[in-house]
């Protein structure tokens, strides 16, 4: 886990220890069909209570796969702006919008996509959400943050 | 087995149509999508007729295409469910980008095809052109001569596919109307016997197991496709055993008795052909004719075309000593399937019979006793002059001067 600017745990999703990796496997020991288990382990219905950093994914789920260098424009969130409405997260197409107790708590830059979804719906003047260019560094993008936009503008 | 039973008689009237409804109705099939086609049309609306009339529990999905019927075979077959289907043809090939999806997604799917011509000019009779196209879909395919044969193989489809060795789909092929509308005199297994040789279908992954989330047709790139078909070949080229297992069960029940590679007159034959489907049967009474005029004629017919039984026919061709590969399937610019099969099989063992490749009986055209016979004596007077008569391969029944190819030499 890392911590964001006010001291707050951001999960590391994107890693998970497996007893064997597919990597160590020949064709004789991979699942028929190349069928994709979600988890290590039989879940139940309870799964939803569990946040997903505590979840037992399995090595082949899409959740470790790194697809960030999809991304041409990235999203910046602007933690003295924000509200916590939630719109980011529950717009983003990709969960990648990382919210505890419906505390914004960042973004997931392993699977965003840079589609700027999270941006467009973001409601605060200034938006507490911008697109920049990838090679931007977050602490420059919050330097540039856009001035408040008048009414009309 | 369906809750509402049909009482058969000991002999039933049917046609390959209508035996593969049978089959597909005891069998106890989930669901079956389909978009029916000529000749395939009658096992279609035959099973939706007895679906009609309550004797089929499962459900029929009317798609709007070829492709739609792989693909929602394929989607019920992921969630665990037995499931069938039935095309020819133009069907088929608008069907075969799903056919390699659904054998490599290792769904047993059981797929009725009923052999036709591919277009173009169109055509609605039989020939293989369509089996031809399933050859490197990574099916097991099963051909038959008849309504009866093709009852038998359709039933012997999902045994051979569900079993956890094998998980593959199975093709169960018939010839487009010297089988699928020729009714005949056939012996049905009860609902009850069909219906226990059959067996329960047993779900391997299922989508519909909550409890085990998980996702079907993924995308491997250069890091694991190669494995993954790598595993497909390896469980397709092992399948022989079980595909005979089934055959040997089915004998106990049925007294019929099918094996990977069927021959008639085959202990002194020394001339051959090999074909597929329904010239199998033609090919038996001409050379009930050929052995009264002095000429050792026999005929080799692979029931399974894919996994291709090479070694079992091999060893039957080992005293051979002219044969001629019969292919219903224009070749598109090359010598026929089993030509290659054959010369394949043959070429690491110590027989060197004349080996020959005839185009035949396209779309539907007509193959008789006749015309087989012409074809053993010239198979006859090539064994005794000890060579072929100037090609490898000739087309037969064609109107118009001869066409001749691959000329050898001496």
């Amino acid at each position: 886990m890392s911590t964001d600017k006010l001291n707050r745990k951001i999960p590391d999703l994107a890693s998970k220890p497996n007893s064997k990796s597919i990597n160590d496997m020949g064709w004789d020991e991979l699942i028929l069909g190349a069928a994709v288990f979600s988890f290590e382990n039989k879940i139940n219905d309870t799964v939803v209570n569990i946040q997903p950093e505590d979840r037992s994914y399995a090595e082949t789920n899409s959740m470790n796969k790194y697809v960030g260098d999809w991304r041409v424009l990235k999203p910046v969130w602007n933690v003295d702006l924000c509200i916590d409405c939630q719109n980011c997260w529950l717009f983003c197409p990709d969960t990648s919008v990382i919210s505890r107790d419906k505390k914004m708590l960042g973004f997931d830059y392993d699977h965003c996509k840079g589609c700027g979804i999270c941006a467009d719906v973001c409601p605060t003047n200034p938006k507490s959400i911008n697109m920049f260019t990838e090679h931007t560094k977050n602490e420059d993008a919050l330097e540039n943050w856009p001035e408040k936009k008048k009414k009309g503008e | 087995m369906n809750s509402k039973v049909m009482e058969l008689n000991k002999v039933e009237v049917w046609d390959g149509n209508t035996a593969n409804a049978q089959a597909l109705r005891q069998a106890g099939v989930d669901v079956v999508a389909a978009y029916p086609i000529t000749p395939s049309t009658g096992t279609v609306e035959g099973y939706a007729a007895f679906h009609a009339n309550g004797y089929v529990d499962g459900e029929i999905v009317m798609v709007e295409s070829e492709h739609a019927a792989m693909s929602g075979c394929i989607g019920a077959a992921a969630a665990g469910a037995r499931t069938a289907t039935a095309t020819a043809s133009q069907g088929l090939a608008l069907m075969i980008e799903v056919l390699y999806q659904c054998s490599g997604m290792r769904l047993p799917v059981v797929l009725c095809l009923v052999n036709r011509a591919l277009a173009s000019p169109l055509n609605v009779n039989g020939d293989h052109s369509d089996l031809y196209l399933t050859r490197d879909a990574g099916w097991i395919s099963i051909d038959s001569c008849n309504p009866q044969e093709a009852y038998d193989m359709t039933l012997c489809a999902f045994r051979i596919g569900e079993h956890k060795d094998v998980r593959l789909p199975v093709i169960s092929n018939q010839d487009g109307f010297m089988t699928s509308h020729t009714a005949q005199n056939m012996q049905p297994l009860s609902d009850k016997v069909a219906s226990e040789f059959v067996g329960e279908c047993v779900a391997v992954n299922s989508l519909l197991d909550f409890s085990t989330p998980v996702t079907h047709g993924v995308q491997t790139e250069e890091d694991w496709h190669f494995e993954h078909k790598a595993k497909q070949h390896d469980a397709l080229m092992r399948s022989p055993k079980v595909i005979q297992e089934v055959f040997d069960e089915f004998e106990k029940i049925s007294g019929r008795k099918y094996n990977m590679v069927e021959s008639y007159e085959m202990e002194d034959a020394e001339v051959v052909i090999v074909v597929l489907g329904t010239t199998y049967e033609t090919a038996k009474l001409a050379i009930k004719r050929m052995r009264a005029e002095g000429i050792k004629a026999g005929v080799i017919m692979p029931r399974v075309v894919r996994p291709f039984p090479l070694d079992d026919i091999a060893q039957k061709l080992q005293n051979a000593k002219a044969i001629a590969c019969m292919d219903r399937s224009a070749p598109g610019g090359t010598v026929g399937m089993l030509y290659n099969e054959i010369s394949g099989a043959l070429f690491n063992t110590p027989a060197r019979p004349l080996l020959s490749n005839i185009i035949y009986g396209l779309g539907g055209r007509d193959t008789t006793v006749d015309v087989i016979c012409d074809i053993y004596k010239e198979l006859d007077a090539e064994a005794k002059a000890g060579k072929l008569n100037g090609s490898i391969q000739r087309f037969v029944g064609v109107r118009g001067p001869e066409l001749k190819y691959f000329k050898v030499q001496g």
